[in-house]
């Protein structure tokens, strides 16, 4: 203890974040007390807003805001699937507290299903159409979710992210392995989602990216609305009383493994949902669309948006998506900086745990509990 | 299955699993030694191992030697060695007391959540990673031949080569003066305080942070080691090796008893020949799968790890 | 087709015309297509970050050394050179040939580089009418999914694997082969083709990770070593090439290493080591540096500051024929299609006329093995058909 370093004073942190922080609260008190009506206007705004984006009459309009690197509708159907993600990965870490770094390995169980099941160069050769294997998938990741969570939840903490992590690596060598996955060969002609539109043209296309990007934003909305009654209902409570302390809960009575089970299970069929939209829509799957890299995008915009918060993963997944993207195709000094993303994200991942560990859109709870902690005196530092 | 494949190279199999897995258990000691004292996984010591693996490579480079040299002699093969060693253990050990510095030291200071140093040693992992990437272009650096892998002996029929003697032996070297470190130096008892228990250790007198700097300097040192042995053995170093290897060292790790020194030594060496053994049962592409199918398998039965957890003998 | 093709164009300039009444902006961007060809683009379509970034930055360089060139002998009537950074990942894919076909002025794309993500992006190529010369997709299914924009300005795996099984068989006279690959698309599917060939002469085969995710191939080595065979083909890229040919070398296996074209690369020199890599077949569906090259080796040495490395040359070629057509004033999508498939003509690697699915004429496609000679590749010889 020679070098004792003195913790900051209340007086030094006053500073811009605190004023900002002050604003912010004074924005959510606002929000939180304004008019119901005025607060459903404001939703029903944003919802048409983000319906109205991936029109170029629209988006032509918002400046700096659209992709230049890749197309913008393109790039709106990867956002929404990773918002999609995020949604169901906060299940499982923001709500339960499970460290989950494989939750990508179960959006490959959603779109290998819909592959195997529907793709002309699959060794099955059933090609059923899309519209009906989406449930089967969802079903599948469920029970994959099922059967990799009974054995393994009974681990905490850093021990249940390295299984996780190992599940997802095994499912990616499996799939780049075995015969039956196709590995890089991969599947291809995938059927699209139904629908026509009048002149017999297929609503869901190869060029135009708008119709699916549609349905991935009515599906998040219907996935928000479940998982909020969720979380407002007994399974939500003994979620976040296990996230708190298991132990305590296990004490007062919360069967702590069933629900942790189903934390798990719901948000691994959130994320073959998402699978099985990726695969409808992309035509071609295989290995290489699963990389250990996005389990760690997803689980880190999960943490970036605010854990535990539905609002904060949406944006933490749909910032953390678009801002990747958003790279591609800018110069700074004759480098592009899309070369520099990972190195950026990286460098973001650091800074944003050091100064704002419980991300943009805290939990009011969860923003509590950080600030508790802040203030426990800590021995030697 | 192809138990011919296994049972007909049983032997080299073992040998060549072996010296892998000296270099997963050098690894596999950073991990423990962090986790030891902060119960946290150090995603970023994979990083920690490229920087001692580049910085061999580029030592020698600076020697004028490519991966086209032939270097003769007993003298100038210890010398290259060795400095290389030297500049190699400084480089781990600076940027994993960069890492600490930059990267958990703040979170530390603002108690924060372990979900939070988790991230922020992935970020750090990434950017690190992603540095070197940028840096060699995302090209393949080659290593000079050092020490020639021609057999010198055989052993009950296996033969047997000068790098995998030094692989190991350099190993086990390491690995004994680490233990006699921890175990006997005023440091190493430091560093088993606040293992044991960081606030009562430091009410007693130990300053955590420099304790703590040394643990990453310690680990660091032993990864930029096994940076030099892969180089020997490999001849050939991408910024991409270290994520996949560094994971590898961490199942290690945990395989042995994450914590314990020792274990870290029979997690990598265990490691290192089943994956080989599963290469030759399965084939190569099934390697990677039967190292985590392991992990998985023994965290589920036993998640203490085959020796237990050990450096923090208090811990529950 | 064409009705359907007719009906998109129609739809296209629909939507133009809204987009054009809605905001002057995008107005200007009409212009320039259907004119003089001046300010037109072409595009090159590959992973140019990432870690399978190699192969597409020496088919980008070669693009870019024909581009310059076109440049330079018509400086009044420029052509720009759009680069498209897939990774080589096929969920990029979509999104950037999306960007390409919205961009009115963009007339051709040389790629897209690998056979996944053309699988991804080849539909939305076809449906658009934008059409696409590949320099390094080898996989034949590509050829086979009735796409009329997709072009492929090498031989198939079709091609040149047989060859090299021929190759073994027939000139190395080899009884043993190990067969290893590195289970891409390209790699097992060249591995395939010589396993059929060499029937009964594979004793072993194994398979390996690619795109630099294994550098330790002791499992592999102790097998071959085991086999004794007197030759290994890796169907793979250079950087696992390289690193197997060196650690097999390393542990005493001499038998000589025959490999593909998606390994002849300067790179797999450098990192077998030139001791090792000495002996290496390499195959290739392309003609050696002969008289036709010309001085295609220096130019590109003087633009891009480095030997021109595996398909530099086919992505240059690829890159010549849309410049030939722009050049013809052939400046519409639809009208560079036709140019482009009727196309017949000399370029520094090979022949180019298409037949039938966007295949080179196979007629065209010579096979030919190279063999590393104090640390360089040479022309060893043509490998006649089997």
């Amino acid at each position: 203890m020679t070098t004792t370093v003195n913790p900051p004073t209340p007086e030094q942190q006053q500073g811009i974040g605190t004023r900002l922080r002050h604003g912010r609260e004074a924005i959510a008190q606002r929000w939180h007390d304004a008019p119901r009506w005025v607060r459903w206007a404001a939703l029903v705004a944003l919802i048409a807003f983000f319906y109205a984006l991936p029109n170029k009459e629209f988006y032509q309009y918002l400046g700096p805001i659209p992709t230049t690197g890749s197309n913008f509708t393109q790039v709106l159907f990867t956002v929404s699937i990773y918002v999609l993600l995020a949604v169901g990965l906060n299940i499982v870490v923001g709500f339960a507290g499970l460290l989950d770094l494989g939750y990508f390995g179960f959006f490959a169980v959603g779109a290998y299903t819909v592959a195997v099941l529907t793709s002309p160069s699959s060794n099955l050769k059933t090609l059923w159409p899309w519209l009906l294997v989406v449930p089967i998938a969802i079903a599948l990741t469920m029970v994959s979710g099922v059967m990799l969570g009974t054995p393994t939840l009974r681990l905490r903490g850093d021990y249940l992210a390295l299984v996780t992590l190992g599940f997802a690596e095994m499912i990616r060598i499996a799939a780049v392995s075995s015969d039956f996955l196709k590995g890089q060969r991969g599947f291809n002609q995938i059927p699209h989602p139904p629908g026509k539109y009048a002149d017999g043209k297929p609503f869901f296309g190869v060029l135009d990216a708008r119709p699916y990007y549609w349905l991935v934003l009515t599906l998040i909305i219907l996935v928000v609305i479940g998982v909020r009654n969720l979380t407002h209902s007994r399974v939500g409570r003994a979620w976040i009383s296990i996230r708190e302390d298991e132990d305590a809960a296990q004490l007062m009575g919360v069967p702590t493994f069933k629900f942790k089970l189903w934390a798990f299970a719901s948000g691994a069929a959130i994320a073959g949902l998402a699978g099985a939209l990726f695969a409808g829509k992309q035509n071609f799957v295989n290995s290489q669309n699963f990389e250990l890299l996005n389990s760690i995008i997803i689980l880190a915009a999960v943490i970036l948006g605010g854990s535990g918060n539905i609002v904060g993963a949406i944006v933490g997944g749909g910032l953390v998506a678009y801002m990747i993207e958003r790279f591609r195709g800018i110069e700074l000094f004759g480098v592009e900086l899309y070369e520099y993303r990972f190195l950026f994200f990286g460098l973001v991942l650091v800074v944003m745990m050091i100064f704002r560990p419980q991300g943009l859109i805290p939990n009011r709870r969860r923003a509590a509990e950080f600030k508790d902690r802040r203030k426990e005196v800590i021995v030697g530092e | 299955m192809n138990f011919d494949g296994l049972f007909s190279n049983f032997g080299e199999l073992t040998t060549t699993g072996l010296t892998q897995g000296a270099i997963y258990a050098l690894v596999a000691l950073g991990y423990t030694l962090v986790y030891g004292v902060l119960r946290l996984i150090n995603f970023a010591h994979s990083e920690v191992f490229i920087a001692g693996a580049f910085a061999a490579i580029w030592t020698w480079n600076g020697f004028g030697l490519d991966q086209d040299s032939q270097v003769s002699g007993v003298g100038s093969i210890l010398f290259y060695l060795l400095v290389a060693m030297i500049v190699a253990a400084i480089a781990s050990a600076g940027t994993a007391t960069v890492i600490e510095r930059v990267a958990y030291r703040p979170l530390r200071k603002r108690n924060a959540p372990p979900l939070a140093f988790l991230i922020t040693a992935i970020g750090a992992s990434i950017a690190i990673s992603e540095a070197f990437g940028i840096w060699t272009r995302r090209r393949p650096e080659g290593a000079p031949i050092l020490i020639s892998q021609k057999p010198l002996f055989h052993l009950f029929g296996v033969p047997i080569d000068g790098v995998q003697l030094l692989t190991l032996g350099a190993a086990l070297v390491m690995m004994v003066a680490l233990d006699q470190f921890i175990n006997r130096s005023r440091v190493g008892r430091g560093i088993r305080a606040v293992a044991q228990d960081a606030n009562t250790a430091a009410l007693m007198g130990v300053n955590k942070d420099r304790i703590i700097l040394m643990v990453f300097i310690a680990g660091g040192t032993m990864a930029g080691v096994a940076g030099l042995l892969y180089d020997v053995r490999i001849q050939s170093l991408t910024y991409s090796v270290g994520f996949l290897l560094g994971l590898k060292a961490f199942t290690a790790a945990v395989l042995g008893g994450i914590g314990n020194l020792r274990g870290a030594l029979v997690g990598g060496l265990l490691l290192g020949v089943v994956e080989n053994y599963a290469s030759g049962l399965f084939g190569s592409e099934w390697k990677d799968f039967a190292a985590f199918a392991v992990l998985v398998v023994l965290l589920m039965f036993r998640p203490t790890g085959l020796l237990g957890e050990s450096l923090g003998r208090a811990r529950a | 087709m064409r009705q359907k093709l007719a009906r998109v164009i129609g739809g296209v300039a629909m939507l133009a015309l809204v987009a054009g009444g809605t905001a002057c902006s995008s107005g200007s961007d009409d212009e320039a297509s259907g004119g003089d060809g001046c300010g037109s683009k072409i595009a090159f379509f590959g992973a140019l970050t990432g870690s399978s970034a190699a192969l597409g930055i020496n088919e980008k360089n070669g693009v870019k050394l024909a581009v310059e060139k076109y440049n330079k002998e018509n400086a009044d009537c420029k052509v720009e050179l759009a680069e498209l950074d897939s990774q080589g990942s096929p969920d990029q894919a979509p999104g950037l040939a999306q960007k390409a076909i919205d961009d009115s002025k963009l007339l051709g794309i040389v790629g897209p580089a690998y056979s996944g993500e053309s699988e991804a992006a080849g539909p939305l190529f076809n449906e658009a009418g934008l059409v696409t010369i590949t320099p390094s997709a080898t996989r034949p299914s590509l050829a086979q999914q009735g796409w009329k924009t997709f072009f492929r300005a090498v031989g198939n795996d079709l091609s040149q694997g047989p060859a090299a099984g021929t190759y073994i068989k027939n000139v190395m006279k080899a009884d043993k082969v190990y067969v290893i690959d590195d289970q891409s698309a390209y790699g097992a599917g060249l591995a395939d083709e010589v396993k059929k060939v060499l029937g009964g002469a594979v004793v072993g085969s194994d398979k390996v990770q690619g795109e630099g995710k294994q550098t330790e191939f002791s499992g592999v080595v102790t097998k071959v070593k085991a086999a004794g065979v007197k030759a290994v083909f890796f169907g793979g890229y250079y950087q696992e090439a390289g690193l197997i040919r060196k650690q097999l070398t390393a542990a005493g296996v001499t038998a000589p290493l025959v490999v593909g074209d998606g390994s002849n690369d300067p790179a797999y020199i450098t990192t077998a080591g030139a001791a090792a890599a000495e002996g290496t077949i390499l195959t290739c569906p392309c003609a050696p540096a002969a008289e036709a090259r010309g001085t295609f080796v220096e130019e590109f040495k003087a633009l891009n500051g480095a030997d021109p490395g595996t398909y530099s040359d086919t992505a240059y070629d690829a890159a010549n024929i849309l410049l030939a057509g722009i050049k013809a004033k052939k400046t519409t999508r639809a009208d560079l299609l036709e140019f482009v498939k009727s196309y017949n003509g000399e370029g520094v690697a090979s022949s180019y006329k298409f037949v039938e699915g966007g295949e080179l004429d196979p007629a065209q496609v010579k096979v030919w093995a190279f063999k590393v000679q104090g640390g360089k590749v040479v022309p060893d010889q043509e490998i006649p058909k089997a």
